[in-house]
């Protein structure tokens, strides 16, 4: 607890003192705004409903986009990582593929859908499944050889050997690759939403520095990093309250 | 563990290893066995017959092939020539009754499982009724003392006690024979004295045929009815050495025996020729 506060101390800090060479210096400008400000246009947002209805749908692209993404990439993962050869057979296809920026689709995106919901999700998933999809592969490769040949001298069946050691043995890697591209997922839904789709939290932080509203800016990019910091948290919780085994590993390593 | 050693003692005042060891018709039958990759010939002709409750160990000096041996008993690896038999049947796949302790404790255990979940797999593989396994794990825990241990996950466990887990899982399949690949290697020296204590009593107790690879020769010793020395380039049989020292053995009193002593002797001298 005492370490949570402490880490608390340098933002308070900062604000503090922003605060107090706004109001010493009379700040009235057009890209910034005194913290007091900030936290005025902050429950302004909230109780018209404003950056809720924002955040709704932010989060709604987000989690289908990383649905779709994830999906996939977990899905020919595990083909990849079962199926050296076809894994080979597609190395130049997937790593032509993958630098590619995901924003940089956005033009196809716009085309084939149009702005909305479908636009940004297909943006996202294509962000999202590289990372997963690679991610699981190595997992897949990463099961020591050594647990399969204690499935088959304990005679365990296919099946049994694909629920009790190859699912278990994967799971907490793919739970980090989530963890990842659940990032991933929120970094790129904002960014399509400043450059192109007018829905969403980066549609207004975008409209609020268009109209020269500081205050209403910055009060949408805090909520952004909150947002971030929270979905990492739990995320984190998460996976220690699942593989509690996991961490016990990596601490001890 | 004091239990099962106190119970080790009793059954050999009852039952003197020697004389069970007269008469028994071989479990295992090797007949010339050899094993290739392409050119490279790893195990090359190996004879031997080993019986029901013969405690065997192979030694030999490094990339002479033991695990190797080890694999193609298990089935886990098929030879290139030559028969394997168990039972009177030819061995091409693992079979249920056959266990291994693998030297790689935390390789071989599931990390994500605890303790008792992890003796548990062996019952599940078995189809064994999930009324009866608590039963069975609590008492194979106990057997290897780790009762108190059971829902420690393998990364809790120091590297004695895992092996401990191993063995216990290994037994949770009921097996006729333990193989058993340098399972000590990794362990101190107090620790490993404990686990030869142990494992001679639960084989003893079991009547379980144990085959025990290692390169540590003193440890040959104290284990084996038999013990096997392979040479290297490639891989054979050297000598087949009888011990006959008596049981239950002791971790001094054994050690300081004339005949341990010209054996450990016999045997070095076999290695050091390779070193």
């Amino acid at each position: 607890m005492m370490k949570a506060l402490k880490g608390f101390a340098l933002p308070v800090l900062l604000l503090v003192l922003w605060q107090i060479w706004a109001t010493v210096a009379g700040i009235h400008s057009d890209t910034l705004a005194a913290p007091v400000d900030i936290a005025v246009a902050f429950v302004k947002g909230f109780s018209d409903g404003t950056i809720l209805s924002a955040t709704g749908m932010t989060l709604t692209a987000a989690a289908g986009g990383l649905l779709i993404g994830a999906g996939l990439g977990i899905v020919s993962g595990f083909v990849f990582g079962l199926l050296p050869p076809l894994s080979r057979l597609s190395r130049v296809t997937v790593e032509v593929l993958r630098p590619v920026p995901a924003v940089a689709i956005l033009p196809i995106a716009l085309l084939v859908f149009g702005f909305g919901y479908a636009m940004e999700m297909a943006i996202i998933a294509f962000a999202c499944f590289f990372p997963v999809m690679l991610l699981t592969e190595s997992a897949i490769r990463q099961i020591t050889p050594r647990l399969m040949e204690v499935a088959r001298v304990m005679r365990l069946t296919a099946t049994q050997r694909t629920f009790k050691i190859v699912f278990p043995a994967v799971l907490p890697r793919l739970f980090l690759a989530l963890r990842l591209a659940a990032g991933i997922a929120l970094i790129v839904s904002v960014t399509v939403e400043i450059s192109a789709n007018p829905q969403g939290l980066g549609y207004s932080l975008m409209m609020a520095g268009q109209s020269l509203r500081p205050a209403d800016m910055f009060a949408i990019l805090f909520w952004i990093g909150l947002i971030g910091w929270a979905l990492n948290w739990v995320l984190v919780r998460t996976e220690l309250k699942l593989f509690p085994f996991h961490a016990l590993r990596r601490a001890a390593e | 563990m004091t239990a099962t050693l106190h119970q080790f003692e009793r059954n050999f005042e009852d039952a003197p290893r020697a004389a069970a060891k007269t008469g028994r018709k071989p479990l295992i039958s090797l007949k010339g066995v050899g094993l290739s990759f392409g050119s490279h010939e790893v195990l090359q002709d190996i004879n031997v017959d080993i019986g029901e409750g013969e405690f065997v160990c192979v030694i030999g000096p490094s990339g002479c092939g033991k695990t190797t041996l080890l694999r193609i008993l298990s089935g886990l690896i098929q030879a290139s020539r030559g028969t394997v038999s168990y039972r009177g049947k030819a061995q091409t796949e693992p079979a249920s009754d056959i266990a291994i302790v693998f030297q790689d404790y935390a390789n071989a255990l599931l990390p994500w499982r605890t303790a008792s979940q992890n003796i548990s797999l062996a019952l599940e593989a078995a189809a064994t009724p999930r009324a009866e396994r608590k039963d069975r794990i609590a008492h194979l825990l106990e057997k290897v003392g780790l009762s108190k241990h059971a829902d420690k996950y393998p990364s809790e466990m120091s590297g004695g006690m895992q092996q401990r887990l191993q063995i216990a899982r290994c037994l949770a399949q009921n097996p006729s024979v333990i193989l058993m690949d340098e399972p000590f290697g990794a362990l101190d020296a107090m620790t490993r004295q404990k686990l030869q204590d142990e494992i001679l009593a639960i084989v003893s107790e079991s009547n379980v045929t144990a085959f025990f690879v290692t390169h540590d020769l003193e440890e040959a010793i104290y284990l084996a009815d038999r013990v096997i020395a392979l040479e290297p380039n490639p891989g054979r049989i050297a000598e087949l050495i009888d011990v006959p020292l008596a049981r239950p053995r002791n971790q001094l009193t054994t050690r300081e025996e004339p005949e341990f002593l010209a054996l450990r002797r016999k045997l070095f001298d076999f290695v050091l020729r390779y070193e």
